[in-house]
């Protein structure tokens, strides 16, 4: 080792580092231009981010305020109890039928001294049909009332709201047979006159779907129970199944033929199209197991099955992304399998299960083809569930489904419910993921 | 001094056998890792395993805890004998085992939790505190037993994965000593230290021999010299030689123990 010689440092001389070789230049050059690439395809991609959302705000937030006129209607003692007697079972005999002439009265005296052509009887057109149903219910409610004069804020219609939102132009009126463009100048003049304003719309988050002819009245918080629902039964049965089922796969099961199989159709049953679930679940939990249709219990077994595979993956992802010296550390000190991977393997992967977790209840979130199957689309939900139990067992809808529906129906005001909608069910998902954000951090370890 | 040590070390070696290893075979799936193994080694000793890379003897020393249960694809054959029990014998409960026979890996693997927890882990889960002030008294045994207590007392709060890999193979040495086990395994446990912390370490080891059956597997020579008592040379899955620590350094019988020694072969 000690006797070799020195072998003299070529002759050549050495090359200056202060100039950039050829190959050099033109290794550079390629990084230069894969950057580039990378910027761009980032650009893209935000750039469609961008426009996305601004399509969603600017097509949703009208969704989010609602026209209301202010009226005084006089409660017509004649009208509403002809005996006086304030017995509420022949009060509530009297329909909103009954009330229309009350409302008329009403518009009349609002607009008194404005200049119109329209005849007395059609200015009821300006309002929402609910506006009967609203006075109605409040006379049932408190029938002392009955002869005041009280002011009431109601709803207008939906061609008013959509007017006074820029949707609705007195062209587009010309063809329609409910409002004319008398209303429209009528409307003008009330707006100035502080009777008529867009207000935000509360009812629009917190409301039950309406029918067809009323969409000024129809709201999303009804099919959002359907959907926290659901995503309870998803929560409650998808997060343990799929961490146990994880956890025994990763942890305790041999290496075999057998596991292998498994392990091949889970990553099968992650690709599954959802529709395939849903017309599993029609046939597993409607028509065999009988339970009801439409029902929030329903989609969320349906949507349980399809979010398993999420959670299973990606949990036996996290389980296998700790290290072996960790195992190896707890087993070496006496503790048992199952003591190894709860103390210290499942702590470690837990940040990565509930981000799995949060993945596969966004996807069930919005997922709306097999509920396709099961009724809940398609369905109005109108009425709010009793109580927790009818909550799971109740025909619902959920919010993907209710945004289907509204963009289906053929009045423009629906078409920018179904915007709005899909800005609550954005703002509900990113309520979901700021949750899943706050536990992770919880649970996250600094070392 | 000399003539002392050796005298320590001829007392050392008259100890009664405490792990017996009987034609010991070891596969991983094909691969025959570990060749027709027997050995006997003794209580309250040091003794030291060598060989080159490959050779076998971490797969040899996971077998005397059964840690090689974990490979799917490890297969062990015949007996090894812990004070005369068959540890592979099927009414073994390798957790049981494995408080009696502790272990020291060759990375420095804290749990990352903290310094306190991560000694009182085993202690814990083995029921050997009745208190909190009972454990608490283990933890600073061991802590001290793994010569870290002084650098550490204030901060037992403190991650276990914080400290210098040093450190934290004290830590683990400490961890491993909590559980008052009757045999130390240690996988090259100065690997990944620094010759002031080896020190540190090889003085633990000397120490530890009161009351263990040490079983050091060691890639450095001197270290084997310095802090065994026994050497079994390993080379490709046999078993070569295994005598004193004295005899394999000065006059080894086997060629290839010879030649591994003086540098030629590994
Ligand atoms: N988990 C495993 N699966 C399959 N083969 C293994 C496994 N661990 C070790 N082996 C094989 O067993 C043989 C012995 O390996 P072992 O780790 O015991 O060597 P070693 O003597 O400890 O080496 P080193 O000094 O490098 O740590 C090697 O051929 C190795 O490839
Ligand atoms: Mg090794």
């Amino acid at each position: 080792m000690t006797d070799t010689t020195v072998t003299p440092v070529s002759a050549k001389p050495a090359k200056s580092i202060l100039e950039i070789d050829a190959r050099t230049k033109k290794r550079n050059a390629a990084e230069k231009r894969f950057k580039a690439y990378g910027i761009a395809a980032i650009c893209v991609g935000l750039f469609f981010l961008v426009a996305l959302l601004w399509a969603i705000i600017q097509n949703g937030t009208p969704a989010f305020t609602q026209t209301y006129v202010t009226l005084d209607v006089e409660l017509l003692e004649e009208k509403l109890d002809k005996t006086g007697e304030r017995d509420i079972e022949a009060i509530k005999k009297v329909s909103t039928f009954g009330y229309k002439p009350l409302i008329q009265n009403a518009l009349v005296d609002a607009t008194e001294g404005m200049e119109t052509e329209i005849e007395d009887k059609n200015l009821a057109k300006l309002l929402s049909d609910s506006a009967a149903a609203q006075i109605r219910d409040y006379v049932i409610a408190n029938p002392d009332q009955i002869g005041e004069t009280v002011e009431f804020t109601v709803l207008a219609s939906s061609r008013v709201d959509g007017y006074l939102k820029g949707r609705v132009t007195r062209e587009d009126l010309a063809r329609d047979k409910n409002l004319s463009p008398d209303h429209l100048d009528l409307i003008d003049q009330m707006v100035e006159d502080g009777s008529v304003e867009r207000i935000f719309n509360w009812a629009f988050i917190t409301g039950a779907d309406a029918s067809e002819k009323r969409p000024e009245s129809a709201g999303i918080g009804v099919s959002m129970i359907g959907s926290f629902f659901m995503m309870l039964v998803v929560l409650i049965l998808a997060l343990p199944i799929g961490v146990a089922a994880s956890i025994y796969l990763e942890e305790f099961a041999p290496q075999n033929r057998f596991t292998d199989l498994i392990e091949v159709n889970i990553s099968n049953l992650a690709a599954v199209p959802s529709i395939v679930f849903g017309i599993l679940g029609l046939a597993v939990f409607i028509q065999f197991a009988h339970l009801p249709q439409s029902a929030p219990i329903v989609g969320g077994l349906t949507l349980t099955l399809m979010t398993l595979p999420t959670i299973v993956i990606s949990t036996r992802a996290s389980l296998k992304a700790v290290p072996p010296s960790i195992r190896d550390a707890a087993l070496g000190v006496g503790a048992s399998k199952m003591q190894t991977v709860f103390h210290h393997v499942l702590p470690l992967a837990m940040p990565g299960i509930l981000t799995g977790t949060i993945i596969g209840l966004a996807q069930a979130l919005g997922e709306t083809a097999p509920l396709l199957l099961i009724g809940m689309v398609g369905f109005i939900a109108s009425n709010y569930p009793e109580g927790v139990a009818s909550g799971f067992l109740d025909p619902n809808s959920a919010m993907p489904a209710q945004i289907y529906e509204w963009a289906k129906r053929a009045d423009p005001a629906y078409y920018e419910r179904a915007w709005g909608g899909i800005i609550v069910l954005l703002v509900f998902l990113l309520t979901m993921n700021i949750i899943a954000i706050i536990l992770r951090r919880r649970f996250e370890r600094r070392w | 001094m000399e003539d002392l040590a050796y005298m320590d070390r001829q007392m050392s070696t008259e100890q009664d056998i405490k792990i017996s290893a009987k034609n010991v075979q070891v596969y991983y799936a094909d691969n025959h890792a570990i060749k027709d193994v027997n050995v006997d080694i003794a209580d309250k000793t040091v003794t030291a395993f060598i060989g080159p890379s490959g050779c076998g003897k971490s797969t040899f020393l996971r077998c005397i805890n059964r840690m090689n249960d974990t490979i799917d694809v490890c297969r062990v054959e015949g007996a090894i004998k812990i004070d005369g029990e068959d540890i592979y014998d099927k009414r073994v409960d390798p957790v049981q085992l494995r408080a009696k026979v502790g272990m020291v890996f060759q990375k420095p693997n804290p749990f990352p939790k903290s310094i306190y927890d991560n000694v009182a882990y085993g202690p814990r889960i083995h029921g050997l505190a009745k208190n909190r002030a009972e454990l608490d008294d283990i933890v600073e045994k061991a802590l001290r037993r793994g010569a870290i207590w002084d650098e550490v007392k204030d901060r037992l709060d403190a991650p276990g994965t914080g400290l210098s890999g040093g450190q934290q193979q004290r830590l683990c040495i400490a961890r491993a000593v909590a559980t008052e086990p009757q045999v130390l395994l240690m996988d090259e446990p100065c690997s990944a230290l620094d010759p002031i912390a080896t020190a540190q370490v090889e003085e633990l080891i000397d120490e530890l021999r009161q009351n263990y059956s040490v079983v050091i597997v060691t890639h450095s020579m001197q270290q084997a010299a310095r802090v065994s008592q026994k050497t079994a040379f390993f080379h490709l899955g046999n078993l070569v030689e295994y005598d004193d620590t004295d005899k394999i350094f000065t006059n080894p019988e086997d060629e290839r123990t010879e030649s591994y020694i003086s540098g030629r072969i590994g």
